[in-house]
């Protein structure tokens, strides 16, 4: 199996496509936008794991992309929009150590997924290689993401995405026995700590009385002095 | 160089000079139809230009020879880059020339020669434009070389033709590269061109404006051979994407009047696409703020450094 | 053509007693000047023959010690170099025959000793000549930047001797012990020794290091770069155009005859490594500080760095390709080293000359005070932007031409393999083109402050047109400059022997008169069909329109948005309308300078009500040079300290440690002799 053929081209596009989507989470600053591109990256995670349902012959595997469909791009992007939408969070996501430094750290840590994925898996095929480099790399960005993001949407999309790389490496074309049972089991664990973490979190960010309404209007990270552009 | 391949390139550069105003014009004309207005027809380009060319232009008293000579340079310029790169056929008389790096040395020239003369006449305006647009192009030829060094993994060379016909083949398949570096040069090309959300074509707000600031002073044949240098730039953009995207359907050489027929509906039928997909794109977005202009090409610049390292990880084994 | 080297060398030696001489004789400074030219024109003859006829066997000098034979020998590389020597020398000869009619004796002697240092490196045959050549040409150097501190009595000229003084001691103390190192302990210094016994392992890295120390500090190499915008405008432009144009290529031509010709060799594939991630970081910063600083000449001499650092890019590049054994590409890289090496020569001595004239004529070099020059100097104006364009990497001029080889080696440098190495040059890759649209900015923003828009300063509008020899030299460099730009495949040709030195493959890119190719998969470059195509295009658009559009041009006060005419004070329009030289720097700086280079924005506004305008402050400083001369002074102050207790010391201490280093040495010996 290598390039030119249909079932690996599309595999490849797909989870392409799901890492691709991390990096334009790393590069949003609107919560709305965050949400809606996280919905977006459970879409391809789920036409990439039905994807490879049908090029193994895994009926399994189309539950797990529909428990994947239904909990990610639909379930979840609804239920934070209400969120925030009830607590009136900030809508905008600002990050720690702005986007631009934040893209070129993703990009290191991509790089880095493939210099260490490279040397550990010698023999294997090309397809087995980069599916393992590209969920590494997601798991990889979705950490830089929790880590860099101050505003809670933004630390609930990191582990989204974290998440969302171990189901890629599971559905991989070499697999891993259970990956349904496992993906299921891990969509549940996620679940369980989203609602935990914004049970927990939520307290403390809103409980002030809401000094976090009054962010300024614009030019959040940016040097002073040029409002009005 | 056969005569068959002159008399294509002949042909190809011709129909670029005369489609390109038209092309900007359908570009605006769907985009009024998309909003709900009537909108001119897809000539008045064309009209506008030749009304300028009657005009007496008027000079500033403080311009010097780079106003009247700077036009023709950039034109010139973008010319010799569109007559590079392949619209309808491939093995054009210049195939051998058509090399990605001169293309984007020769869009430099003309920007150069833009910023030259924006800065002429001494104006806060003009100054203001032209340092934005070369520092917008800090940003945005890195993110095209790394684009082009996907390419030359692939094809193994840095020229159109060559690309385009392993590409045509299908050699390469469908890679995470391509797409991360199709998405990077979709960026440039839209900072090149001043279009929406880099810089609005249509803007008169002078505070954000990019390319139209630096055109301030111009007027008569002089505004006629800039505005005529901006639709050239953007036919050069569309064909080059079509050229490495889309590479169907592309005559070969001098392939009689069937083959020709079919290469012009193919090239046709592929910038019409992309000039919807412009219209659409540029309708559905909002301009961003001046400032957020580099995180964009700084991200279309990152999005192909990933795409070469993916690139180096499938064929390393190989 | 060995004796023609040592007949030029005692004639540069002549020259320089003769400028002792000026202090009485007067006339005499003319005569040094118009000798360093002649002299200059026949190193690039000598450079041109070698490389065209090939050189002869090495001249043992009858000077010199017993156990390091002076010895002199022009092959391939060295002719390459002296070709571009004698091209910078010959301009700055001209503008100094012009301009420095009247120069003090001490700059009359340092002056053909400079030259002379510079030569001796380039023409040396061993290591000890070597070393020799390139001491006199730093400590000479130096010497012209003392005698001007003291002609000026300014603090900044006399930081600036004391800086580089500093560096080359520095650059000395890392160069002795790499070559020493070389030479092993069998102590055979000559070239043809040291090329049959290459350093490996470990001392090889040492070397390496040391290597890059001593000469990267003299090229300007991040991160020992920071002398070098504060040296370079100090002196004369044509001193100026010395030290940035060849001076830099000299220590680069010390890199790869020490690294590449001699060590190269059967080395690793990481050999080429740090060159290639110095010139990449050399090319980042230089490029970005040229687009911010708002002295000409310090702009120039920020974006030598840049090119210096593109040049050490290529070399970096091809060490690491011959090492694959990817012998064309290692050509294709080495021959770009070169081309861009004389590329850079010609148009920045033409930049610097142009700045010196501009100097001269409109009183001032700071880009504020310029403006409008174009009318009053039109000629200069001209010349000056065939530099600034080839500078700026636009075709078809000499300086694309060397980035776009740099470029295609960059881009097949992925045939290596080794992923590291894959990655390590996509992002050079990235550098190398940011890096050249920076400089593109940075050029733009020189020519166009200083000879576009309106005068800033009153001053500015009494400037006068260089006078004829000065002009001379400026058309002769445009014309070279096009011409290497034109013909850079006839040029790699010549070349051939200086690039299979460098990177040991003997068959050269496919280059003819008319092409250039990177290799027969690749893509070519035709320059002159390149010119062609402009000529026709442009020629045949103003052709047409002359007949479409016939009505002259009408002209009219500006409209500049609508702003009101200027006051009756202002007959020049307010300087204060058109962008300043830090105002234009702006969406750089706010682009990456804060992240690189410390900058800052701070906008005063004043009280509402106030009717006081709003000040905007910017500024930037590089972080590197302090980072490392704070160290250095807060160990100087603790050396100084401790040293103290040696004053207390009786004559049996004294002796006692002078035997104790004895007895150490001795023991080192012992320890590393190789029997």
């Amino acid at each position: 199996m290598g390039f030119g053929q249909l079932s690996f081209d599309m595999a490849h596009l797909l989870a392409g496509g799901v890492l691709l989507l991390c990096f334009v989470l790393l590069y949003q600053r609107r919560v709305a936008a965050v949400i809606h591109a996280l919905a977006l990256q459970g879409v391809a995670l789920a036409l990439a794991v039905a994807w490879q349902g049908w090029v193994l012959g895994m009926p399994g595997l189309y539950i797990a992309a529909l428990a994947a469909l239904g909990a990610k791009a639909v379930a979840i992007p609804i239920g934070l929009r209400l969120l925030v939408r009830r607590l009136e969070l900030r809508r905008a996501v600002d990050s720690a150590i702005g986007i631009g430094p934040g893209m070129v750290a993703g990009v290191a840590l991509v790089a880095l997924a493939v210099l260490v994925v490279l040397p550990a898996t010698p023999g294997s095929g090309v397809l087995a290689r980069e599916g393992l480099a590209i969920a590494l790399s997601v798991v990889l960005l979705g950490m830089l993401m929790m880590i860099i993001r101050r505003h809670p949407i933004g630390h609930v999309a990191g582990l989204l995405s974290l998440e969302n790389g171990l189901v890629l490496a599971a559905a991989g074309p070499r697999g891993l026995p259970l990956v349904v049972e496992l993906a299921t089991a891990a969509l549940v664990l996620v679940l369980t700590a989203v609602a935990g973490f914004f049970a927990l979190r939520l307290r403390d960010d809103v409980a002030g009385p809401g000094p976090g309404l009054l962010h300024q209007p614009y030019a959040e990270g940016d040097p002073p002095g040029k409002a009005g552009r | 160089m056969t005569p068959g391949g002159i008399v294509t390139q002949l042909v190809h550069l011709a129909l670029m000079l005369a489609l390109a105003p038209l092309l900007v014009g359908l570009v605006r004309w769907l985009k009024a139809r998309l909003m709900g207005r009537r909108g001119a027809t897809p000539l008045q380009p064309w009209r506008d230009l030749l009304k300028l060319l009657r005009k007496q232009p008027l000079l500033a008293e403080s311009a010097s020879a780079v106003s009247i000579a700077a036009p023709y340079l950039a034109l010139g310029a973008t010319a010799a880059a569109v007559a590079l790169v392949p619209g309808f056929a491939r093995g054009m008389a210049l195939a051998p020339m058509a090399d990605l790096i001169l293309v984007a040395g020769l869009l430099a020239l003309s920007r150069f020669a833009l910023a030259l003369a924006a800065m002429d006449v001494g104006t806060a305006f003009g100054d203001l434009g032209a340092a934005r647009q070369m520092s917008f192009a800090a940003l945005a030829e890195p993110a095209f070389i790394l684009s082009v060094l996907c390419f030359a993994i692939l094809a193994g060379s840095t020229n159109i033709d060559a690309i385009g016909a392993v590409f045509a083949e299908g050699g390469p398949g469908l890679r995470v590269s391509l797409l991360l570096a199709l998405l990077a040069l979709l960026a440039v090309a839209l900072a090149e061109n001043g279009r929406l959300p880099v810089d609005s074509p249509s803007t008169q707000l002078e505070l954000t404006m990019v390319h139209e600031a630096m055109l301030l002073e111009t007027s008569g044949r002089y505004l006629a051979l800039w505005e005529m240098q901006a639709a050239l730039r953007l036919m050069l953009w569309l064909s080059l994407l079509a050229a490495l995207f889309l590479p169907f359907g592309t005559a070969p050489a001098f392939s009689g009047v069937f083959g020709w027929a079919a290469g012009l509906l193919a090239w046709a039928v592929k910038l019409a696409g992309l000039a919807v997909a412009l219209a659409v794109f540029e309708s559905a977005t909002a301009r961003m703020r001046l400032f957020r202009v580099p995180e964009f090409l700084g991200a279309a610049l990152l999005l192909a450094l990933l795409g070469a390292v993916f690139l180096f990880l499938s064929t390393g084994s190989a | 053509m060995t004796a023609a080297l040592a007949i030029l060398l005692c004639a540069l030696l002549l020259l320089a007693l003769a400028g002792g001489g000026a202090a009485r004789w007067s006339a005499l400074a003319r005569g040094v000047h118009g000798g360093c030219l002649a002299v200059s024109v026949g190193l690039m003859a000598l450079g041109g023959a070698v490389l065209a006829g090939g050189g002869g066997a090495p001249l043992l000098l009858p000077v010199g010690p017993p156990w390091a034979p002076l010895s002199l020998a022009v092959d391939g590389l060295s002719a390459w170099f002296l070709l571009l020597l004698g091209a910078v020398g010959a301009a700055a000869g001209l503008f100094a025959w012009t301009h420095e009619a009247t120069a003090p004796p001490r700059r009359l002697i340092a002056y053909p000793l400079f030259l002379f240092g510079m030569a001796l490196t380039l023409g040396a045959a061993d290591g000890f000549t070597l070393i020799l050549g390139f001491e006199a040409m730093s400590l000479a150097s130096w010497g012209l930047l003392v005698a001007r501190a003291l002609e000026s009595r300014g603090e900044d000229e006399r930081l600036a001797a004391r800086l580089y003084l500093g560096f080359a001691i520095f650059g000395a103390a890392c160069l002795i012990p790499a070559i020493a190192l070389m030479g092993g302990l069998a102590g055979d210094l000559s070239f043809a020794g040291l090329r049959a016994a290459p350093v490996q392992g470990g001392v090889a890295a040492l070397v390496m290091a040391l290597v890059l120390l001593g000469a990267g500090s003299r090229a300007g190499l991040v991160p020992l770069h920071g002398w070098l915008p504060i040296a370079h405008p100090v002196a004369p432009a044509g001193v100026s155009a010395l030290m940035s144009c060849a001076m830099t290529k000299v220590a680069l031509y010390v890199v790869a005859r020490l690294l590449l010709d001699l060590g190269g060799p059967a080395q690793p594939p990481g050999w080429g490594a740090p060159l290639l991630v110095l010139g990449a970081a050399s090319a980042l910063l230089g490029a970005l500080r040229a687009t911010q600083e708002v002295d000409s000449k310090v702009l120039l001499a920020c974006s030598t760095i840049e090119h210096v650092g593109l040049v050490a890019m290529g070399l970096g590049l091809s060490a690491i390709l011959r090492a694959a054994d990817l012998g064309p590409l290692a050509s294709v890289a080495a021959g770009a080293a070169l081309l861009h090496a004389l590329g850079h020569a010609l148009f920045k001595t033409l930049l610097f000359l142009a700045a010196g004239e501009v100097e001269h004529g409109a009183g001032s070099r700071r880009l504020d005070a310029l403006g409008g020059l174009i009318h009053a100097m039109p000629l200069v104006a001209l010349c000056t932007l065939f530099g600034a364009a080839a500078a700026a990497a636009l075709p078809p001029l000499v300086g694309f031409a060397g980035e776009w080889l740099l470029l295609q080696a960059l881009l097949s440098a992925w045939r290596v393999g080794a992923l590291w190495v894959q990655v390590l040059v996509a992002v050079a890759t990235a550098v190398a083109a940011l890096s050249t649209a920076l400089g593109a900015a940075a050029m733009l923003r020189f020519w166009g402050l200083i000879f576009l828009g309106r005068a800033r300063t009153p001053r500015t509008l009494g400037a006068q047109e260089a006078a004829p020899p000065a002009r001379a030299a400026l058309v002769a460099l445009v014309v070279l400059s096009v011409g290497a730009g034109m013909l850079p495949g006839s040029l790699l040709a010549l070349a051939a022997p200086a690039v299979a030195q460098i990177s040991g493959h003997a068959g050269l890119v496919v280059a003819g008169p008319l092409v250039v190719s990177a290799s027969t998969v690749a893509s070519d470059y035709w320059p002159l069909g390149v010119l062609g195509l402009l000529a026709l295009f442009a020629g045949g658009l103003a052709a047409v329109l002359r007949r479409w559009s016939p009505h002259p041009a009408a002209r009219g006060p500006v409209w500049d948005g609508g702003f009101i005419a200027p006051p009756a004070h202002l007959p020049f329009g307010d300087p204060a309308t058109q962008a300043s030289a830090a105002g234009f720097a702006q969406p750089l700086r706010r682009l990456l300078g804060g992240r690189l280079l410390m900058a800052r924005e701070v906008v005063h506004l004043a009280a509402p009500g106030d009717p006081a305008p709003a000040r905007l402050e910017a500024g930037f400083h590089d972080p590197v040079l302090p980072a490392l001369l704070r160290p250095l002074s807060a160990g100087r102050e603790r050396l100084a300290g401790a040293a103290e207790w040696l004053r207390d010391l009786g004559i049996r201490q004294f002796l006692g440690i002078a035997f104790g280093t004895l007895l150490l040495l001795l023991v080192l010996l012992a320890l590393v002799d190789p029997a």
